[in-house]
């Protein structure tokens, strides 16, 4: 851009005519202040160097996240190899899911509390520092996962087994019975296969080839043991 | 190099049992025939293996690990990635080493080839904890059908009691063990102690028969029981002592027995306890044949608040103490 800052008047006398030959015409002096607006046509991914975000209204904001949540949520569901649960990854579904999920498992504490169902605080506990723990073991094997990036599809496919607790607690409305439980174990077992499907799906790209099982195994462990705990519970 | 030349045509056992017992000797022997595990060699100590390196699977990072050791340092992510460098096969071929243990074979020298990993002890002892208290709750499950009184519930906190027991087990043991032989072995590096994670590794994996064990447990046929749990303590404890015996028969006899037979009296204990706490034999409702007082050590049905009840004196039978058991849990007498 230095041909823009050129002394005017002075076209160059054995050069050929450079690029951006009009503007020498223009003379921009020290005292005029250079201000206004730079609109890029694309706009930027990154939001928080982005001012206008501050303008806009909460529903919004709130929306927009809700939207990619949504989104992957409908990833998670209709596993195919695609990126988008790992490029733009996030912890709101995984917070949330996670939440559902531990409120559902409390039963009113009539009895004694040691034992009973897990605590809001088990659930907790157990689903992110199993989460962290196969993270952590999948890169000590030498996945090239980032941690994030892997903590959001463990959470974002804890997704079936939401939806089966949801199931399992009205089939408990009903009467209990062979068939009550028949029916929640069925369907505990196909949205357990289905939360492997879809995390496998993902994470199984990332793990060197000799060693694919090694990592999907604790995978395996962990969803197991939250589909434990909601065939177990007993309102 | 001197001993080169009469290893170079022997077995592969022999040429590792020679090969434990003379580490400085630097040796390169490939051997044509099928070994069990595949081709694999063993070409330990010396720099000249690294021609031979690119055929077997196995010999280089042998040579490397064994000759330069320059491991980062503890708080690089690096450190602890040399602990889970093992592929799938080799933790398979891991396990099948520790089901099936014979007198000559180390587990440290023929199956872990002086590599431990930390996948194998931390994900086997993960398992065993949340089959022990599956497993556990199941039987509870099971005793609920048979006697409608007995009241069911997801008793969680025993995962809790299981993973703790677990892990404590499986590595401060070791850690024991290990401080123990490196005391004993003093100055004598000859023959020298295995490392801490060697002895993490032999205890991780020696649990591994005690998964199917337990989801064996589900049978409640109680002689049945008592069968697996023998055969599964015998095995896991004869993979042990194999392991251990090289290293403590040059001490004194007193010393070498006093510590295998500690070794397994602590995993019998820890066996023996699992089966006291977590399962509860079935209700004699329509299964009561009076010896199995008599027969059986004391084992009752466990309270739910009590976690280490002490077994009740003899000679009382089994259905008094069956209800006297119950009480508390209940507001309803068994008719």
């Amino acid at each position: 851009m230095a041909e823009a800052a050129e002394s005017p008047g002075d076209p160059g006398t054995a050069s050929p005519r450079p690029l951006f030959a009009g503007l020498s015409d223009i003379s921009i002096s020290q005292d005029i202040p250079v201000e206004g607006e730079i609109t890029i046509p694309m706009r930027s991914r990154i939001r928080e160097f982005d001012s206008s975000t501050l303008n806009e209204s909460v529903q919004n904001t709130i929306m927009r996240d809700l939207k990619a949540v949504g989104k992957k949520f409908m990833h998670v569901l209709y596993p195919r190899k695609s990126n988008t649960l790992l490029r733009d990854w996030d912890l709101w579904g995984p917070l949330i899911l996670c939440v559902t999920l531990a409120l559902m498992l409390q039963r009113g504490s009539v009895d004694s509390e040691k034992d009973g169902g897990p605590q809001f605080a088990e659930v907790f506990v157990i689903v992110w520092f199993g989460a962290v723990t196969i993270t952590l073991n999948s890169k000590l094997l030498g996945g090239n996962i980032s941690f994030f990036q892997s903590l959001c599809v463990l959470g974002y496919c804890i997704l079936p087994l939401t939806v089966a607790m949801l199931v399992c607690r009205l089939v408990l409305l009903a009467e209990p019975g062979p068939i009550n439980f028949m029916v929640r174990l069925f369907v505990v077992i196909v949205m357990f296969a289905w939360s492997i499907i879809a995390s496998t799906a993902f994470l199984a790209d990332s793990q060197p080839p000799n060693r694919k099982a090694l990592a999907v195994y604790p995978v395996f462990l962990f969803y197991f043991v939250i589909s434990w705990m909601i065939l177990t519970f007993t309102p | 190099m001197a001993a080169a030349d009469e290893l170079a045509f022997h077995e592969f056992e022999e040429a590792t049992n020679l090969l434990a017992e003379t580490p400085e000797a630097a040796t390169t022997s490939r051997s044509e025939q099928l070994t069990p595990q595949g081709h694999v060699a063993v070409a330990v100590g010396s720099g000249d293996s690294y021609g031979a390196e690119d055929e077997v699977e196995e010999s280089d990072k042998t040579a490397l690990l064994q000759e330069e050791k320059q491991q980062p340092g503890f708080w690089t992510f690096g450190y602890y990635q040399s602990f889970f460098d093992v592929d799938t096969w080799q933790v398979l071929d891991r396990i099948r080493g520790s089901l099936l243990p014979r007198p000559g074979h180390n587990f440290v020298r023929h199956r872990l080839r002086n590599r431990p990993d930390l996948y194998g002890p931390f994900w086997i002892c993960a398992t065993l904890a949340f089959v022990l208290a599956i497993t556990g709750n199941l039987t509870l499950l099971l005793a609920q059908r048979r006697d409608p009184s007995i009241h069911y519930s997801p008793q969680f906190h025993k995962v809790t009691v299981a993973g703790v027991t677990i892990y404590c087990y499986a590595w401060l043991v070791p850690l024991a063990l290990w401080g123990f032989l490196r005391w004993r072995q003093g100055v004598r590096e000859r023959l020298g102690p295995y490392t801490f994670l060697e002895t993490v590794c032999v205890y991780g994996y020696s649990l591994f028969v005690f998964i199917p064990t337990v989801v064996l447990w589900l049978i409640p046929v109680p002689w049945l029981q008592w069968l697996f749990g023998v055969l599964a303590l015998a095995l896991s404890a004869a993979g042990l002592v194999f392991t251990l015996w090289p290293v403590v028969r040059e001490d004194t006899r007193l010393a070498a027995a006093v510590l295998l037979s500690v070794v397994v009296l602590l995993h019998a204990l820890l066996a023996l306890g699992c089966k006291f706490y977590f399962f509860q034999p079935l209700p004699p409702a329509h299964v009561a044949p009076p010896p199995r007082a008599t027969a059986l050590p004391p084992s009752i049905l466990l309270p739910p608040t009590s976690p280490w009840s002490v077994a009740t004196p003899d000679g009382q039978s089994l259905q008094a103490q069956h209800e006297r058991t119950l009480l508390p849990a209940l507001p309803t007498l068994r008719p």
